[in-house]
């Protein structure tokens, strides 16, 4: 197997796209990959992402990285993750890296999901303060009239117990 | 002390062909990417970092209720052979046991596989916990339930780096947000033969869905099978995002059903005799390539759902599926094998499955025809 394009390198790239209506699969080097702005992925999770960090470059290249008013980071103070080096793996080092560069991360996530607001789940660290708790509860309300829809009533009665459980302030039901 | 790091048939739950539209649907998985408070994670992580994660986890991950008892799998302290044996059971990524680029496993990386084997957690790829479900069939929402009961437990003991705006925090941002993705491995040969495929994966990208297609060793797109799995992580609800797949997969699953029912009705000596030929190949072959295997696979497949191969269970198809890959093979025969042995190990295993489930044919006295007359 050589790359489809070159005709003699290995293919590490494998691009499924759909051309008059079949699928086809282009396979490629790393380096003529790297010619059309793909780079090797074990996942197909990352859609183009190359592809959005190029244009978050072109932003921030030209009128710099300052979003209003407030200058952003240029590396993270935890693990040190410079902004330059995010742009080039696509990778983020540490949960501080997400406040470190948060306003450069919110343009990009919205291009990437077409929001910035998580809207799931809400976790409840053990040591949680009184309004992450409130927070968390609404979340299991929405999800006991979920379940109820799906008529899955010992879903629902878990998660009754364990509102109730997290309003008296006592121990988490998570050994039931 | 080194331990027994033999996996044996442990992780295998997900072939036995047991939830809904099991023909069509092979698999159903869903995952959440964690990452805990105040360690690197990826790029950044150090082998000490990841061997810290890693004593953290190991310690407490099978005290938890799902994963009680679970046995842990340092990935580099496992032979080249079984790490491609976790990579064939789809139990592991390409990234956990260091084939990308042909690393060797990175430092801290491990395997957390419960008893039952329909949960496992990845420790120390790209996220530091990847939590995942892997179900037999279309079971989107089961596998959703449970993982997420896993994740209350898991996240209950071990602070999760979580972000009021952003959600649960990870190491690429296509993955922030809910950290889920939840995939469904359909086999769709009749949208391929009717040349309809294009057109639904086109539709399947256009409602927040990506497809892309099971590979052989690395190269071609085999089988007929088709991986979809939602897009995006952040914006909508666990709920929603795994709702919504569901919702798609079945719409897929029906529109799969008609192209077959326009075979049937408008070329069926022509699908009747691919999918005998198909048979008979896999039946007597005498060395088979793997992807060749996959697409006569396939046909069979196609025959055993439309009911034209009776005697032959989906759950043999699938057996099939895993065993006859590589370090599969090669673990069968307690030897390295070489590619033409391997093609000859494969057709000798296919044989030995199909000759054990004889397949009923309708016809009397041994006659060379199908049963029903020419359709046109
Ligand atoms: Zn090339
Ligand atoms: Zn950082």
């Amino acid at each position: 197997m050589v790359c489809d394009n070159c005709g003699s390198g290995e293919p590490v790239i494998h691009l499924t796209q759909i051309v008059n209506n079949e699928v086809k699969t282009l396979h490629l080097c790393e380096a003529c990959g790297a010619e059309q702005g793909l780079q090797p992925t074990s996942a197909p999770e990352n859609p183009a992402l190359t592809d959005f960090l190029a244009q978050m470059g072109e932003e921030g290249g030209a009128g710099g990285v300052s979003v209003s008013g407030s200058t952003a980071s240029e590396n993270c103070d935890f693990c040190g993750l410079t902004m330059k080096s995010f742009r080039d793996s696509g990778r983020l080092g540490c949960p501080h890296c997400w406040e470190a560069f948060r306003p450069q991360l919110r343009g990009l996530v919205r291009r990437i999901h077409g929001s910035t607001r998580h809207v799931g789940k809400v976790y409840l660290s053990p040591d949680a303060a009184p309004a992450d708790i409130e927070a968390r509860v609404e979340g299991l309300r929405r999800k006991i009239e979920r379940a109820i829809e799906l008529e899955d009533f010992e879903q629902a009665a878990r998660l009754r117990d364990e509102i109730r459980a997290l309003e008296q302030g006592g121990d988490e039901v998570v050994d039931a | 002390m080194p331990e027994d790091l033999g996996i044996g048939e442990s992780g295998l739950d997900w072939i036995d062909a047991s939830g809904e539209f099991a023909d069509i649907v092979l698999s159903t998985r869903v995952r959440l990417a964690r990452n805990i408070q105040g360690h690197p994670f990826g790029v950044r992580a150090r082998p000490h970092d990841r061997i810290r994660v890693n004593e953290r986890m190991r310690e407490l991950l099978p005290r938890v209720v799902p994963l009680r008892g679970a046995r842990i799998l340092e990935i580099p302290e496992m032979s080249a052979r079984e790490r491609a044996l976790l990579l064939e059971r789809r139990l592991a990524s390409r990234e956990l046991v260091g084939e990308k680029g042909n690393r060797a496993p990175a430092p801290g990386s491990a395997l957390v596989l419960a008893p039952g084997a329909s949960v496992s957690v990845m420790l120390n790829e790209e996220d530091h916990l990847r939590l995942q479900t892997l179900f037999s069939g279309l079971r989107v929402q089961e596998a959703w339930s449970v993982l997420d009961a896993m994740d209350d437990a898991v996240g209950a003991e071990v602070p999760y780096a979580f972000h009021p705006e952003f959600g649960f925090l990870t190491s690429c941002p296509t993955n922030v947000g809910t950290g889920l993705r939840a995939s469904v491995l359909l086999h769709l040969p009749a949208l391929v033969l009717t040349k309809e495929i294009g057109r639904v994966l086109q539709g399947i990208s256009q409602v927040g869905l990506t497809f892309r297609g099971l590979y052989g060793e690395g190269s071609e797109v085999v089988g007929n099978f088709f991986q979809l799995s939602n897009q995006t992580t952040l914006g909508k609800s666990e709920e929603d995002l795994v709702d919504h797949l569901d919702r798609m997969v079945r719409q897929v699953i029906q529109y799969e059903q008609k192209a077959r029912g326009v075979l049937l009705r408008d070329a069926a000596s022509v699908t009747e005799d691919k999918i005998w030929r198909a048979y008979g190949l896999l039946r007597y072959a005498r060395s088979l390539s793997f992807e060749e295997f996959m697409n006569l696979l396939s046909g069979v497949r196609l025959g055993v759902s439309l009911k034209l191969l009776p005697g032959l269970r989906v759950y043999s198809l699938n057996e099939l599926m895993i065993y006859t890959q590589p370090a599969h093979l090669e673990e069968a025969a307690g030897r390295e094998l070489a590619p033409a042995e391997s093609e000859a190990h494969r057709a000798a295993y296919v044989r030995r499955v199909l000759a054990a489930e004889p397949v009923r044919t309708s016809e009397e006295g041994g006659g060379d025809s199908a049963a029903p007359e020419p359709a046109d």
